[in-house]
Order: C-alpha cells, then structure tokens, then sequence
C-alpha cells in the first residue's frame, strides 16, 4: 500500500503546483489592466487626488508580490478582501451562492451518474441496432448543442406550455427540500442532460472496448448471458476510464453551471462572476475565478486517483 | 391538421409492416412503441404531445429527404476517386456537410440574401412572422430573418478566426515539440498544463473583465484557451511519425526542422488534425456562443446568434419561440460539424464493426 500512497501523494502534490501556478496568473493578469485597478474603477473623470487616495484605500502603492502573498494567505482562510462596489467583504457575498451552486452540481450529479452508466451498458449491449445508432445520433446532438438551448427548450416545453416546473429557480429562506427541489429542477435537469450524454458515450465505448478481449470471448462461450458478460466480467475493467469521465464531467458541471445559472436566475456563484465581471469589481472576480479553478483541479485530481485505485496497472507507470 | 395525424398513422403503420416483413426486430420495436404511444396519447386526451411528435417527424424526414437529395447530387460534383466516399456517407454526414454548406453561403453572402440591413429597424418591436419578415422582428422591430443571415457572417466568422489562430499556434507548437522536443517541448508541454486546468469559460470571463471585450481581445482569448487541445494533440500524432525511417533520412539528408513539420510530418497527420479542426471550432463556437449570450461577447448592434437569443429571451415566458431560432441555429451548426467529424474519425480509424 505504500506505494499507492506516495503516488496518490505525489499526484496531491502536482495538483497544489498547478493551483499554486493558476492563482499566480489569476492575480496578476489584473496586474496586466492598461493603467491600474483604481485608474479602471474611477474612470477618466476622476482627479489625480481621487485616483491616489482610492490607491491607499485598497492597499495598491505597495509591491504587487506583497499583496499577492497578502491575497492568497486570506484566500485560504476564506478571505477574499473588500468588493469594489458594494465595499462588503467577497467572502460573505460568495459563501451562500457557492452552497447553492453546489447544491444544484450534486443534485444533476446525483441523476445524471446513475443514469447516465446505465444507459451506457444498455446501449453497450445493444449495440449496432437501430436503438446504439438512435442514441448516438442523440447524445451527439445533445453534447453539441449549447446549454442555453436546451435551457430554452425545456422552459417551453415542461414549465410555459405545461406549467409542471416553474421557469426561475430563484430560491427565498424558508423553503421545503421537496419545493426546492421543485423549484431547481429544470436547471438540474439541463446540466442532467448535457453531461449524460457525454458519459453515456464514454462508458459505451469503455464497455466495447473490452468486448474484444480473449476473457469475454472465453465467458461467452462457456454460456453467460449477455448481461451478465457485461456486469460480472467487462465493468470491472472498464471503471476506471468510467470512473475518469465521471469526475471529469463533474468538473463540467461547475463550469457549465455558469450558464444554466444566468438562464434560470438562480443564486448561485456562476451569476455572482458573470455580474462582477461585467462591473469590473476584481476582487469577486479573481475569488470566483480561484474557487472555480481550485475546484476544477480537485476533480481532475480525483479523476487521477480514481483511475490508479481502479486499475493496478496504472501503479506501475513505465 | 387531421390530415397530417392520418398521414402520421398510415406512416407508423406501414413502417411497422414493412419491418415486419423485412424480420428486422429492433426496427419493429421501435415503430410499435411510437404507433402504441402516440394512440394511447390520443386515448387519454394528450393530444398536443402527438402534434409535438408529427411535427418533429416533418422536420426528421425534410432533413433526412435534404440529406439524401444532397448526396445524389454531390456525387456528380467530386472527382472521380471520392465518388466511392459519397456513395457511402452516412445520411447524417451528408446532412452535417449540407448544413455546413448553406451556412458558409449564408454567411459570405450575406448583403445579398438579407432583405433588410442588421441594424435596421423596419418594423414594431416583436412583431409576429409574416410575407415580409420571415421571422418575425427583435426586441426593437429589426427582421429577425436579416439579422440571423448577418450572424451567419458574424458569429461563425468569428469563431472562425479564432479556431484558425488556434490551430496556426497549437499544431505549429506541437509539431515542432515533436521534432525538437528537450526544453522547447517541456516549456510548451506545462504551458498547455496550466492553461488546460482552468475551465475555459471562467478563463475567458477573467480575461475580458480585464481588457473589455472587443473583438481582438475575443479572438486571443479563444485561440489561447483552446491552442493547448491542438498542441497536445498535433504533439501526440507528432511523435509517432518523427520515430519513422522516412524522417530520419529527411533529417540525414540534412533537411532543417521546419521543412520536417511541412513536408514530412504535416502531410503524414492532416486526417486527425482535420478531425481535431472542425471539434475546436465547435468548442470555440459555443465558447464564443456563451459570452455573447453573458452579453461579453460581440457588441450591439452587431448581429449575432448568441447575443440575440440573450437579447429576445423574455418572450420565452409568453410561449413564443422567438430566441430558440438564433439558439437553434447554434446548436444545428455544431451538431453538424460534429455529425462530419464523427464520420471522418470513424473513418480513418478504421472501425467498421
């Protein structure tokens, strides 16, 4: 075992080097702004005396290194700094909408996974009839085609034209869980049918990849059926590029999220840096873009990991 | 409208004899779900989900008459050694390569098919489709149908030079990793690293919050966000061809590394670059789709697809189905570069199955 644990470890290791490495580009590429945040925020209008009092204000006359060793020790202890608009702390403003937004990723997650492996190895097993192609044709045109469109479709068909789900999942305190998940499920059900597809396709083409093995020819002729060929002999081999997509999808979902958030007005961390990217209020900007890319590379990490626990061969890299 | 419900019967029922007859049984399950289904829709009084489901089939069979039409045409029009290729494409394919087509048309000669100017207003705002405005008008009385015309320029004009930017840097970089390798290649390599453990959207919001969004900012920041893909890919395909016998000799006969990329290696991996081509454009495209759609992308009152779906989303809530045609024009463009990819890679990847 000691030997999964180094490994596991190191992969730990290079992922906190690439965070490391992505917080520093997301800091200073706002050192980059032609001018600088206080000119930017101002605008031409203001006086020299405005523009170097708001300076001392946000802590800019001193080296950019310093601030950035300030930025990422608060970031870690959830420390973000002061909003250039409203003048609150970025932390408080985010930790709500990140709850939601995670709320809204397990929920797709916890449909879309289960459903999206089992199709998969229906679609495995039926594979070359009319359904494998129909399903093709469909999990291709839903991958391909943005979230807002299959957004829009679903507003108009399960909530305009049938009323069954309410078109925006804006969300208030004192909600029941079976009203909230009411009330969010179209947004759920959007991000549900984007990543199936993906998944879908991926565990179909890890099952059939298999299907040609010496071993599987072997159980098939000494008479398993079908299905059980494909449970008992060919998943076990085939999770770990399923566990792979899985967490990679995952790290979709936070990134799709963004989207499907502004379409459905829901209050989450995505609408948050579309909002402050278009005021220019850096601070939530750089603590969404941080958060966002930290958990990018988790899930990434875990796709990893995941990958060398389910497959022993993956220990030993060559 | 009770013509249309007895033609959708009589096809059903027919579809299913026919497969009946032919002993094909998964066909025959699939017509008798959809003839079962659509009657007991009718039975328990659902009938608007059956008139959903015959106008879904008119689309379905015009795209798929458009597709075959297509092919029998085309064959007439390519040279002799591909007439083969033609015979055989998959009638989603054909239709991908149609679609493709008409945009790339559309959008070339967009002054001459549009009636009306992208920002001209010519009538009421939202006013419904008639003889004259094919689709309708926007949120501020400009032709729907002119606009969507100038998008065709605009978005996939866009999206179009920046996946060109992309691919200059991304199959340049990586073919040159390939045949240097040694410091060029690891710098490159952990470059790609970085850039790729960002997700795309958020380094593209982080990018134009700084340096505004104007349309060169746009086209940096997609051709930046997806060079690495290419870069890794181009560098993969690279590597396998470097290792050849061919190079080496190239590379005794005293050739430089450049002439290696152009003429040995480019020509040995244009299928899955090419393949690689038409998926970043789709990345690219729905990137660039996104921001318009966020309102970061091409500014008003630049005609395009993402931001008109932003900019008539309102009508969603009245029932009408004003903002899914820019949305819908989107989503049919890239299903069907990625129908063309699908086949070309299925192609050269030798699965028959």
């Amino acid at each position: 075992m000691g030997d999964i644990t180094f490994l596991i470890l190191k992969r730990l290791g290079f992922g906190l080097m690439t965070l490391l490495i992505v917080s520093i580009v997301i800091f200073f590429a706002v050192e980059l702004l032609p001018g600088d945040i206080a000119e930017t925020v101002l605008g031409q209008a203001a006086t020299a005396e405005t523009v170097e009092a708001f300076r001392n204000k946000i802590g800019l006359n001193r080296p950019a290194f310093v601030r950035y060793f300030e930025w990422l020790s608060g970031a870690v202890t959830g420390d973000f700094g002061v909003s250039l608009v409203t003048d609150n702390p970025v932390g408080n403003a985010i930790a709500e909408r990140l709850s939601n937004t995670l709320f809204l990723a397990t929920y797709a997650a916890v449909i879309a996974v289960p459903v999206a492996i089992f199709l998969g190895i229906l679609v495995a097993l039926l594979r070359n009839t009319i359904f494998d192609r129909l399903t093709n044709i469909a999990t291709l045109a839903s991958i391909s085609s943005p979230e807002f469109f299959v957004a829009y479709i679903l507003i108009i068909y399960l909530s305009v034209k049938t009323g069954f789900f309410p078109p925006i999942a804006n969300l208030s305190g004192n909600m029941s869980f079976p009203e909230l998940l009411t009330r969010t499920f179209l947004p759920a059900l959007t991000l549900v049918l984007v990543t199936t597809a993906h998944m879908m396709r991926m565990t179909r083409a890890a099952i059939i990849n298999l299907l040609a093995e010496p071993y599987i020819e072997m159980a098939r002729m000494k008479g398993v059926s079908r299905w059980k060929v494909i449970v008992r002999h060919t998943l076990p081999n085939a999770w770990a590029p399923i566990i792979t997509v899985v967490a990679l999808n995952m790290a979709y979902l936070i990134t799709g999220v963004v989207l499907v958030e502004v379409v459905f007005v829901y209050p989450g961390i995505g609408q948050l840096l579309v909002d402050a990217v278009s005021k220019r209020d850096f601070p939530i900007v750089q603590a969404c873009c941080l958060i966002f890319a930290a958990t990018f590379i988790l899930l990434n990490l875990a796709a990893d990991v995941g990958a060398i626990l389910s497959n022993p061969r993956l220990r030993n890299p060559k | 409208m009770t013509i249309d419900v007895f033609v959708y019967f009589a096809a059903l029922a027919l579809m299913l004899v026919l497969s009946v007859v032919k002993e094909r049984r998964d066909l025959k399950t699939i017509w008798l779900f959809l003839l079962v289904g659509s009657i007991l829709l009718l039975i328990f009084d659902k009938a608007y989900v059956v008139f959903t489901m015959i106008t879904a089939a008119k689309v379905l069979a015009a795209s798929m008459g458009a597709a075959f039409l297509f092919r029998l045409t085309l064959r007439h029009f390519v040279p002799a050694d591909l007439v083969k290729e033609v015979v055989t494409l998959p009638l989603t394919a054909a239709f991908g390569l149609l679609v493709i087509l008409i945009t790339a048309l559309t959008g070339i000669f967009a002054p001459w098919i549009a009636p009306f100017g992208e920002a001209e207003i010519v009538t009421s705002s939202f006013a419904p489709a008639d003889q004259i405005h094919l689709l309708g008008s926007d949120q501020l009385g400009r032709d729907m149908f002119s606009r969507i015309v100038y998008g065709a320029r605009n978005s996939v004009g866009l999206a179009f030079a920046a996946t060109c930017l992309a691919f200059f840097v991304g199959a340049s970089a990586g073919l040159m990793a390939a045949v240097k390798g040694g410091w060029f290649d690891q710098i490159a390599g952990r470059l790609a690293d970085v850039i790729m453990s960002v997700p795309s959207l958020i380094f593209a919001l982080l990018i134009l919050s700084i340096f505004g969004t104007s349309i060169f900012v746009i086209i940096l920041v997609a051709a930046a966000i997806y060079s690495p893909r290419v870069f890794r890919l181009a560098r993969a395909v690279g590597r396998n061809t470097v290792v050849m016998e061919f190079i080496e000799a190239a590379r005794l006969r005293g050739e430089g590394d450049w002439y290696l990329i152009r003429r040995e290696i480019l020509p040995n991996t244009t299928a899955p670059l090419i393949a690689e081509l038409g998926l970043v454009f789709c990345y690219v495209f729905l990137l660039i789709a996104g921001l318009s759609f966020l309102g970061l992308g091409l500014q008003p009152p630049t005609a395009d697809w993402g931001s008109m779906v932003r900019e008539n989303a309102a009508l969603i809530s009245f029932g009408d189905v004003t903002p899914l045609i820019p949305a819908s024009a989107i989503a049919l463009l890239t299903i069907s570069i990625n129908f063309v990819v699908d086949w070309m890679l299925h192609r050269t990847s030798g699965l028959k199955e």
